[in-house]
Order: structure tokens, then C-alpha cells, then sequence
């Protein structure tokens, strides 16, 4: 069982990191990069690091995440926040 | 002509463009007959570059997976006794760790009592980072334009009158938890899993949640540079003061005053509790900073 589910997250791992790289818009990639940095929260619970996993859910889906938005919107690169 | 080298320095800061003195260039309109002559010549090269480009990138991405792969596959079994990380200085972590440190999470016993210096390097650099960023983004006199600041203020106003309902609400019910839960994670690091590092990034993800609905004005009220900037050189000297004091005593075998308490207690540990404050301190106001440098370029 657990074998199972940890061979379903891994997958997922796989098809974030594959689809992060062939998504053609910017945010979308970041959107799954933070999607990836969750599932990977779950395989360090499930590799009995705690510690690492709280970590991972801010910094990697909570914190990175928002900078990478930020500097999208700061060089126009984001739908809908380009000035006229 | 010759400045000295910090005044170039400042004025390479500064942002000031160097006075670029154009060299002749007698060749080029020999070069652009070249390149019309060359064209046809060019495309095809252009074209064999681009399949040939595809090929080698195939080639060097398959290379780059096979090779780590194969070394996943030499790695040995995960948890397995006779690894070669598993030797005597894990032994005397797992053995002694407990009564040496006084910390029942073994991890922060580790990090932040024998290998503090570490610590200390890490907590350094993201001060470091978070100074280079300033030296990029902030906004001051120098690199300032009329038009710019217009163009934020209309940006500010927009913001300030199309905020998030929803985004406004639920932040006011999941701040408070954020940031006790942050709290709870810094002060319980020597005790369940955790730490400075853990807590500081909650904290500072909670403070950009904030700012990010309620406006940087918001956050602006209570969080100013010269907060940012006591709070950090105040973590990492009192960091630098007590570890010091504890290497110093630790080493020539004095004793260092500082009762370790009874383990599992929030004031045991000796200095550990104090470290994960001061390095919690340091990631929270670094990760906001990241954050307000880059949205906005002041603070």
C-alpha cells in the first residue's frame, strides 16, 4: 500500500517536472513548479524528515513560488498586467 | 582621468554608465559586403546548425540522465546499517547527542550545538543575498525616473482600489495561525522537528500573505528598513556572541555556566533556543525583504 502510493507520487513528481518544462506560458510553469515543490513535501514526510518537509511547503511552494510571480509581473511577462 | 578604484566602485553601484570611448571600426563595411555575398552560404550553415543543435542537446540531455541513473543505482539501499555514512561520528551523535546538547530533536542538537559554525555561515549568506538584492532593486535617488514613479503610483492606486475580496478575508482568519504556528516551530526546535530555519520561512511566507492582500502600505506600518535592519545585525551578533562564548569555553574546557536543563523542556538545551530565535529572526526578515525589494523596491 504505502509502495504504491509512494510510486503514484513519484510519478507525479515526474509529470510536474516534464510538464513544468513543456508548458508554453510562464505562469502556468510556475503554478506546476509549486505544485511539484508540494508533492515533494509529502515524499520528505514520507522519508521521515519532518523538518524538511515544512520547510519545503514554504519555502519551495509558498516563497519561491511568489518571488518568481512577482519578478514575471515586474518584466510585463504575465497575461494581463502589460501597461496600455 | 584615472579614478581610484572605490570611486569607480561606488559609481559602478551608483549605476553610473562609464564613459565609453567607441573605438574606429574601419572594418565593418568590408564586413557587411562579406555578409551579403555570404548569405545563401549562411542560411544553410544556419539551418545545419539548428537540426545539429537538436541533436547534440538529445545526446547530452540522454548522456546527463543515463550517467545519474547509474549512480543512483551504485548508491547503497536507503537506511541500510552498513552504509558508509553510518560510522562513529553518527554514533556519537545518536549515542551522546541527548546529554551533551540536551535536545531531544537530535537534528537541532546537531546543527545548531556541533556544527553551529555551519549555521552561522548559512544564516551569513542569506544576509549577504538579501544585501545584493538591495544593491539591485532598491529604488533611491539615482535611479529613479519622473515617468516611473507616476507609473507605480497609478499602479498603487489601482491596487489599493481593486483588492481581493476573498484573498482580504480569508488572510484575516489564517494570519494569526501562520504566524503562531511560525512561533511554535522557532521555539520548539530543540524539541520536535523543526527549527529556526522551518519557523523563519513560515514566518516570513505569513508576512508576504499579508502584504500581498492588505497592501505594502500595510506592512510598511510595523516593518520598515531600519526594522529589517536592527533585527538582523541584532540575530546574527547575538548568534556570533554566544556561539563564540561557547566555542571559547567549550574548547579550553572551562565551564560554560549555561545549565542545559531538564530535556523536553521549552528552557533547556542551553544555548540552542536562543541560536533558533536569533536564525529564525534572520530567515523571516530575509524572506520578506526578498519579497518587498522585489514587488515594490523599497521598504
Amino acid at each position: 500500500m504505502k509502495i504504491a502510493f509512494e510510486l503514484i507520487l513519484i510519478l507525479g513528481l515526474i509529470v510536474c517536472a516534464v510538464s513544468a518544462l513543456s508548458s508554453k506560458r510562464l505562469l502556468v510553469t510556475v503554478v506546476i513548479y509549486m505544485a511539484y515543490s508540494l508533492v515533494m513535501t509529502v515524499i520528505w514526510a514520507l522519508l521521515q524528515s519532518p523538518d524538511l518537509a515544512i520547510t519545503e511547503a514554504a519555502v519551495g511552494a509558498g516563497v519561491t513560488g511568489i518571488l518568481f510571480l512577482t519578478t514575471l509581473k515586474k518584466i510585463h511577462a504575465l497575461k494581463g498586467t502589460k501597461d496600455e | 582621468m584615472k579614478k581610484s578604484i572605490w570611486k569607480r566602485f561606488t559609481e559602478w553601484v551608483d549605476g553610473v554608465a562609464e564613459e565609453f570611448e567607441p573605438e574606429q571600426l574601419p572594418q565593418t563595411q568590408d564586413k557587411e559586403k562579406k555578409h551579403k555575398t555570404h548569405s545563401l552560404d549562411e542560411q544553410q550553415r544556419l539551418r545545419v546548425f539548428t537540426i545539429g543543435y537538436d541533436i547534440v542537446a538529445f545526446i547530452v540531455g540522454i548522456t546527463v540522465v543515463a550517467v545519474l541513473i547509474f549512480t543512483i543505482f551504485q548508491l547503497p539501499l536507503f537506511g541500510c546499517a552498513d552504509n558508509p555514512a553510518v560510522n562513529e561520528v553518527v554514533q556519537r551523535y545518536v549515542e551522546n547527542g541527548l546529554e551533551e546538547t540536551g535536545a531531544v530533536n537530535m537534528v537541532a542538537g546537531m546543527i545548531l550545538d556541533y556544527r553551529a559554525f555551519d549555521t552561522f555561515g548559512e544564516s551569513s549568506v542569506l544576509f549577504l543575498a538579501v544585501t545584493c538584492v538591495m544593491m539591485l532593486l532598491l529604488r533611491d535617488k539615482k535611479n529613479i525616473s519622473k515617468e516611473e514613479d507616476i507609473q507605480q503610483m497609478h499602479e498603487r492606486i489601482i491596487e489599493k482600489e481593486s483588492r481581493d475580496l476573498i484573498l482580504k478575508n480569508v488572510t484575516a482568519l489564517i494570519i494569526p495561525w501562520i504566524m503562531l504556528f511560525g512561533v511554535y516551530i522557532v521555539l520548539n526546535g530543540h524539541i520536535s522537528p523543526g527549527g529556526g530555519f522551518s519557523g523563519g520561512a513560515v514566518m516570513g511566507a505569513g508576512l508576504i500573505l499579508y502584504s500581498a492582500a492588505y497592501g505594502v502600505d500595510a506592512t510598511s506600518r510595523f516593518f520598515t528598513r531600519n526594522t529589517f535592519r536592527a533585527i538582523t545585525s541584532t540575530a546574527l551578533l547575538c548568534y556570533a556572541a554566544s556561539k563564540a562564548y561557547s566555542f571559547f569555553t567549550g574548547a579550553n574546557g572551562l565551564p560554560t555556566g549555561i545549565p542545559l536543563g531538564t530535556p523536553g523542556a521549552i528552557f533547556s538545551s542551553g544555548l540552542i533556543l536562543v541560536l533558533d530565535i536569533c536564525v529564525g529572526m534572520v530567515v523571516a526578515c530575509t524572506m520578506y525583504g526578498f519579497y518587498i525589494l522585489f514587488a515594490k523596491g523599497e521598504f
